[in-house]
């Protein structure tokens, strides 16, 4: 008789609206961030964007102009060693884990490249800097490129692994039951069904590298010269930025916004671009299971 | 002449098909090399980190975890505390702000946003995950903390002052800016784990909470939430292991101050950031070995962190799968 009176009732449906309308503020109170984060470096890191940004190698304090080209390069040399290492590595294990998805190895990984996701990255680059700073007495490129690739490996394994599974079964049958070896059928049947899935988790791997600055303090260790040898430090964007932002002077303030803009530009492209395929993958495949 | 021709193509055949038996093998032992390979890489993170840390674990042993004194400079004494409190308090104000704005957000994306609307805002907070630590960084350093935090903390003093947290004097940057940019970071991994808990609970709850005349908050927190109880514990422990292991951002904007004060409105220290701060610059073994140990505490807290949160995520995917059959 309680339950229906009209007063709660009314209180119930006052609660319920409340309730809800907070959820769909909390919505809002969180998009509000990404957006003020990407009008405020676009507003700031714009006027400082030209070509010769690109182009020149950075200027001591107060000496207009002066660009981040070797951060781009060194960026490019450490993101690219680690895909060189993480994406055959990976792609392997996320084509096993997908495989034997309930066999003791098969969870083994799987939980392993979810601790190795977990790991702080700060905590990667002591473990490089233990690995191959320590033995070699110097910091390099090389490092650099190590750790990210550490970084690299879950991303590229859950991605690999989830898009493999995306294969119908009845394709990956089919191949064996016309007699393929299983290496060729992975090779030849699954891997091109899977392939943009594959090099999604390689773009998402790249994007969250790109932007790894923690482990690059005493890896790669950063260099305001230009500087193409593996075996000799090199700077890369998100340390430039860092450096650049707890540095005393404006002008370099204005450098660190710059040059978050290209990096954040960069990622946030890989990401879209990343996401869009696998949703069409999800799509068109989720279609013919 | 023709009698052999089909024997010499099933000698093919024969040779053939052990030849690409002979690539299964070869196959099958890249994979297992390949997940070897992972595995060796999880262990020997641990392994390194313990093996170059001894000079400081002999040192200090256990005394390492509660003695406050950091004095690289004259008594080469090395404590953790200010650290391991620092990251606690910056982390546990993170969760404070990720957790109602995540499973908010999580529940407003699963059970009541519109199909136009779910698609582009989850997006939209999976991009706020892409976001570099460093961006975050440079945005609360010139942004977010003179223009928000800053102001925040004076008014919090002004009328909470009375209380040990909010006690004077006001800086910027400081634990609260800390654990707030914390919570900006952490609320992605948040939404994204309650969503796909919410999304993996089974329709048939909904329906029958719904004909029993439940209204739609109703539902959700005496039904779905506790239905899914273990799968957001997961996603709070998940977003607390990678609120624990930030490093850039925090060092950023935390002010780093080796000074024990219960006020959060001062200038404190995690365990990242000292890493980040000092590694470079520590000049003798000792030195390096206590940072080194720093990082190996971390490690293995964000390893428990992570098996936590898995073990409770997989639960909640358990439960479900006879549901869903039946």
């Amino acid at each position: 008789m309680n339950k229906n009176s009209p007063r709660l009732r009314s209180k119930r449906k006052a609660v319920n609206l409340l309730m809800l309308s907070l959820t769909g503020i909390a919505t809002l109170l969180v998009v509000t961030p990404l957006i003020w984060i990407l009008l405020y470096i676009i507003h700031e890191g714009a006027p400082a964007i030209n070509l010769k940004f690109f182009t020149q190698l950075p200027t001591p304090v107060g000496v207009a102009g002066g660009g981040i080209v070797n951060a781009l390069l060194g960026s490019l040399m450490t993101v690219g060693l680690g895909l060189v290492i993480a994406a055959p590595i990976g792609t392997l294990v996320g084509f096993y884990a997908a495989a034997h998805p309930d066999s003791p190895l098969g969870l083994l990984v799987r939980f392993g490249a979810d601790v190795i996701a977990g790991v702080p990255s700060i905590v990667m680059g002591i473990f490089a800097y233990t690995l191959i700073v320590l033995p070699q007495r110097h910091f390099s490129a090389f490092s650099g490129g190590i750790v990210l690739s550490f970084i690299m490996l879950p991303i590229i394994i859950r991605t690999t692994e989830e898009m493999v599974r995306l294969v119908p079964s009845s394709i990956r049958e089919a191949s064996l039951a016309l007699g393929a070896a299983e290496w060729k059928t992975s090779l030849s049947v699954i891997l091109p069904a899977a392939l943009n899935g594959v090099v999604t988790g390689a773009m998402l791997a790249i994007a969250r590298a790109a932007g790894e600055a923690a482990p690059m303090l005493f890896t790669a260790f950063g260099n305001p010269f230009m500087n193409t040898n593996y075996s000799q430090p090199v700077a890369t964007l998100p340390h430039t930025i860092f450096v650049y932002a707890i540095s005393p002077y404006n002008d370099w303030h204005a450098k660190a916004w710059a040059t978050a803009l290209v990096l954040i530009t960069l990622i946030l492209l890989l990401n879209i671009l990343a996401r869009i395929i696998i949703w069409w993958r999800t799509r068109t495949l989720g279609t013919i299971k | 002449m023709i009698r052999t021709q089909p024997h010499s193509s099933n000698t093919l055949l024969i040779r053939l098909r052990k030849f690409f038996q002979h690539g299964d093998r070869i196959y099958r032992l890249l994979l297992v090399i390949a997940v070897l390979l992972v595995l060796t890489l999880v262990f020997s993170i641990g392994a390194e980190l313990w093996k170059n840390s001894s000079l400081s674990r002999q040192a200090f042993g256990w005394k390492f975890i509660i003695s406050s004194t950091w004095d690289p400079a004259l008594t080469d004494t090395f404590g953790a505390l200010p650290f391991i409190l620092g990251t606690l308090v910056t982390s546990i104000l993170a969760l404070l702000v990720a957790i109602p704005l995540g499973v908010g957000t999580a529940i407003f994306l699963a059970e009541l946003a519109p199909n136009y609307l779910r698609g582009p805002l989850g997006f939209l907070a999976e991009l706020l995950a892409a976001v570099p630590s460093v961006v975050y960084g440079l945005w609360g350093l010139f942004a977010f903390v003179p223009i928000f935090v800053h102001p925040a903390a004076n008014l919090l003093n002004k009328t909470l002052g009375f209380l040990p947290i909010f006690q004077g004097p006001v800086f910027g940057p400081s634990r609260l800016a800390a654990g707030l940019l914390l919570g900006i970071m952490v609320f992605p991994t948040i939404t994204a784990v309650s969503r796909d808990v919410l999304l993996a609970i089974p329709n048939n709850q909904r329906e029958a909470a719904m004909a029993l005349g439940a209204t739609r908050w109703e539902m959700i927190s005496q039904v779905l939430l506790p239905y899914g109880t273990s799968g957001f514990f997961g996603a709070i422990i998940l977003g607390l292991g990678r609120a624990l292991g930030e490093t850039i951002a925090v060092t950023m904007v935390i002010g780093n101050n080796l000074d024990l004060t219960a006020s959060l409105l001062h200038p404190g220290y995690t365990m990242a950031s000292v890493i980040a701060n000092e590694f470079t610059e520590a000049t003798f073994d000792l030195y390096l070995h206590a940072l080194i140990e720093i990082g190996l505490i971390l490690f293995i807290i964000t390893l428990l962190i992570n098996v936590i949160a898995r073990l409770l995520i997989w639960r909640v995917g358990r439960q479900n799968k006879p549901e869903k059959r039946s």
